[in-house]
């Protein structure tokens, strides 16, 4: 029931389940706060919040007294708050000398300066001309976090965001505060990295310089970068992020605000990729002579694909699309493809055997209508690699919902209880034909969904899962009307992909099956065995560096892209591309929602934007595409998937059409002797800018491999 | 009587005594003009010259790549970039400022925390080429290492003041 309330001489409205700050930020004061984060719970510690109930004998904390708990006056009339009076004011004075006694004064030499909360509010209510302290400040031992977190202890003013959010966002409650008033300090109990892979996220919570990005120290001012929006393309979730740029370098990636995707975190490897993109850059065209690569000239490099694409026939030659490409360069390398007779096209590289309209190879739940679901089953993935952020929602499902899941996979701990379902395929038989006990729980839920990873679908029996798993969700009822959760409708099938093109060249149709009747071509799997056997001669690989080419042949190989890792070591050209953080691009992520990334930087050397490379190369094998600026490309994108024009949105519940469920993927017979395996070996290693990163490097070797931590006799 | 007096002026040539008096007045006063270089100009300890960067007594480099400079700088003539140093510091890997552009203002010594940059009492660092006026961090320190005494006793005399 909302109330009435006076705030500042204004009267509003304010529903009874509000805190006192919501309900004072709803009539436009602005309140200052420390501990006070509105995705954490309420710790009411840090007293910066104050704000006068008038009648009430003291200042009240804002942020931990809630609407329903302020009664009105004796006479009737609403309770009147006052935000800005000399009590308050004098009151959060007081608040702010507390805090100051033993925060150090280095603002100087701390990271967090210029964007500090401390510094800021210190501004407002610090008494400058007036301190009274004279004694020694409280030193503390600074804790160690690992590889991406750099501790100063001694400036912590213990709001205790980052143990709350280690315990109720990332579900791993490895910090805590230790000891009682000034003595209080914030540890990892352990002395051990902070193993989450959301980490990062509390360097963005601190609201001091006590937990700064340790890759990030000391290289920057917060005053001199340059900020670009962008995506993430280190999984397929589509982060919103924000690029910070100094000069010609990528200084830092820091999460944006966006409710239907991350809200407002950012998982570590999409964090800390930058400094990737500085290292083992194509930055020259090559061309292999006797056997070695030659750094040579765009001209030329063109002039050898040109002269070998005239010498192969169309039906021997094939492309594949990589992990990290924007739809821009997809849809001109389908387009120069289609011109050139190939059919051998395909963009799954880790051999998932997803095809279909496409809600079948969508997460149609879409990331906010988790929130509803209320039973969910896991098939060969683990979201807590594949998209971090989307595991913390699932967290969040289960600790608002009680979201129940099962596994059906490598166990792992997904910081969530979950009931393990083994390893072997026939259990979805199982719970197809609801013999399973998980069945049950699923055809009594309300909401309940499935989530389909690449460990299950990258098997050569692949399309025997994706059948098995639509049977799952036609039988479980997570199928349900078109419409969000709110109107009543449900689709509870979802596909989560690990890689952020993957959506993009699904939509764009890079699949073998162009012909006419959805037939011909050949998958990966297909044109690696036939460069194997020499029926397949010319290989173009759009930044492809997860495929196994040990024993490839020797066939004609141009790989474009940014980095040289697999991909360029056996490529006969390369044609320097332009990473994610230096062209405009869109990109699809896993629910279907297309993102743009603008440009931040300008590529190294002499590389250029994928689709202009492309664009330049079909001049000289003599079939131009019909597009001369990315506007035009964009244009032609448009054309042909029109909801590429509506930026941004999420597609709701195309799948609406029961017909699509019943024709997905091929019956037959399971490998039974083959367990459901994992998508992802390494968190920290996926794709070819954060090989190239020392910082990921280092994650990888200290938090999965153990590292070189110290046991207890050392 | 006007008529006898301007005579007698000019029978004893008065306005050429008094131009002479004139002149040896001058000719016995103390002088204005120094005989520069080997004279020099008294010096305010506020004289803002050539920049430096100090240290402290220790050896120990003062500046602390906190870049409060480079950011108050109205030329925009100073360059910092910063890492940590072996030992965790907070240090810079590059401190350049571009002479050329630099207009004295004097306000890179009043951001600075630390007294690290100064402007010394140095005004004599003329070049032959323009490339020798962009300054790095090693000719910085080498300059705040020369000038010390100077500048360590200009800033105590100007600490009343501040």
């Amino acid at each position: 029931m909302p109330r009435k309330l006076i705030i500042d001489g204004k009267e509003i409205e304010a529903e009874d389940n509000l805190t006192l700050l919501q309900a004072c930020e709803q009539a436009g004061a602005e309140i200052p706060r420390f501990c006070y984060h509105e995705r954490l719970s309420v710790a009411g510690n840090c007293r910066m919040c104050l704000v006068e109930w008038v009648g009430a004998p003291k200042l009240q904390a804002s942020c931990s007294l809630q609407v329903k708990d302020i009664f009105p006056n004796k006479d009737g009339t609403p309770a009147k708050i006052n935000t800005n009076s000399p009590a308050v004011k004098k009151g959060r004075e007081g608040v702010m000398e507390f805090l100051l006694i033993n925060h150090p004064l280095d603002c100087p030499i701390c990271d967090q300066g210029g964007e500090c909360d401390l510094q800021d509010q210190a501004m407002g209510y610090g008494r400058a001309a007036f301190h009274r302290f004279a004694e020694n400040k409280r030193a503390v031992a600074d804790v160690d976090m690992g590889p991406l977190i750099k501790t100063v202890m001694t400036r912590c003013i213990k709001c205790t965001r980052c143990v709350r959010f280690a315990t109720e966002v990332a579900g791993v409650p490895e910090l805590g505060a230790t000891g009682r008033g000034e003595d209080v300090e914030i540890t990892t109990y352990l002395e051990q990295a902070f193993g989450s892979e959301l980490s990062g996220n509390i360097v963005d919570l601190c609201p001091v310089g006590a937990l700064t990005s340790k890759p990030y120290a000391f290289h920057g001012r917060p005053w001199e970068l340059k900020h670009t929006e962008s995506i993430d393309i280190c999984d397929a979730q589509g982060c919103n992020t924000r690029i910070d740029t100094r000069g010609r370098s990528v200084m830092r990636i820091l999460p944006r605000l966006n409710e239907g995707i991350n809200e407002e975190w950012l998982h570590d490897k999409g964090r800390h990729i930058g400094d990737g993109l500085g290292r083992q850059r194509l930055d020259k065209p090559y061309v292999r002579k006797n056997g070695k690569l030659v750094p040579s000239s765009w001209a030329d490099a063109f002039a050898a694909i040109a002269a070998r694409v005239k010498a192969t026939e169309p039906d021997r030659m094939a492309a594949i699309v990589g992990d990290l490409a924007a739809a821009e360069e997809i849809k001109a390398l389908k387009d120069l493809m289609i011109r050139l007779g190939v059919v051998h096209l395909d963009c799954r590289q880790d051999g998932a055997k997803i095809s279909g309209p496409r809600p079948a190879y969508l997460f149609n739940t879409t990331i906010t209508g988790v929130d509803a679901a209320d039973a969910l089953l896991l098939i060969g993935c683990n979201p807590r690699w594949e998209a971090p952020v989307l595991n913390a929602r699932l967290r969040k499902a289960w600790l608002n919902g009680g979201l129940k899941v099962a596994n059906l996979g490598v166990p792992v701990d997904l910081t969530y209880p979950v009931e393990q379902l083994g390893t072997s395929v026939e259990v979805l038989n199982a719970l197809a034909d609801g013999s399973h006990p998980f069945a049950e729980v699923l055809r009594n839920a309300k909401r309940p969904m499935l989530i389909l990873g690449n460990g299950a679908l990258a098997r050569r029996d692949g399309a025997v899962v994706l059948e098995r798993a639509a049977r799952i969700a036609r039988e479980t009822g997570m199928i349900g009307p078109a419409g969000t959760p709110a109107d009543g409708g449900w689709i509870g099938f979802n596909i989560l992909h690990t890689a952020a093109s993957r959506v993009a060249a699904l939509d764009l149709g890079f699949v073998p099956g162009q012909n006419p009747d959805g037939t011909g071509g050949r998958d990966v799997a297909g044109i690696i065995d036939g460069a194997q056997k020499g029926e397949i001669d010319f290989i173009y690989l759009l930044g492809a560096d997860e495929l196994p080419l040990e024993n490839i042949g020797r066939p004609f190989m141009v790989y474009q892209g940014s980095h040289g890792d697999v991909g360029a070591n056996y490529a006969d050209v390369i044609l320097p591309g332009a990473a994610f953080t230096e062209k405009d691009g869109l990109f699809v992520n896993f629910e279907g929602r297309v993102q743009e990334a603008e440009r931040a930087v300008f590529p190294p050397g002499e590389a250029k934007e994928d689709w202009a490379i492309l664009r330049a190369l079909s001049d000289v094998l003599g079939e131009a595409l019909p597009y001369d600026t990315l506007a035009d490309l964009r244009a032609a994108l448009v054309a042909e998937l029109p909801h590429y024009g509506r930026i941004g949105e999420v597609p709701l519940w195309q799948g609406a059409d029961p017909a699509v469920w019943n024709s997905l993927g091929a019956d037959g017979v399971f490998e039974t002797d083959v367990p459901i395996g994992q998508a992802i070996s390494d968190y920290y290693l996926t794709n070819p800018i954060a090989r190239a990163s020392r910082v990921m490097a280092e994650c990888s070797r200290v938090l999965l491999c153990g590292g070189d931590q110290k046991v207890a006799a050392e | 009587m006007a008529y006898l007096d301007k005579k007698a002026r000019q029978i004893f040539l008065w306005e050429f005594v008094q131009a002479f008096l004139l002149a040896m007045r001058y000719f016995f006063a103390p002088k204005v003009t120094l005989n520069y270089p080997f004279e020099k100009a008294p010096q305010s300890p506020r004289f803002r010259g050539e920049h430096a960067l100090r240290r402290y007594a220790n050896g120990e480099e003062r500046c602390i790549a906190c870049k409060l400079c480079e950011a108050i700088c109205p030329a925009q003539c100073i360059v910092i970039e910063a890492e940590p140093r072996d030992d965790g510091s907070r240090r810079t890997t590059r401190y350049d400022i571009d002479m050329t552009k630099c207009i004295y203002c004097g306000y890179c010594q009043e951001a600075c925390p630390v007294d690290a940059i100064v402007e010394g009492p140095n005004l004599e660092f003329s070049t032959e080429t323009r490339e020798e006026l962009f300054y790095d961090k090693t000719k910085l320190l080498a300059n705040g290492d020369r000038w010390e005494q100077a500048i360590a006793k200009n800033i105590e005399l100007d600490a009343p003041y501040r």
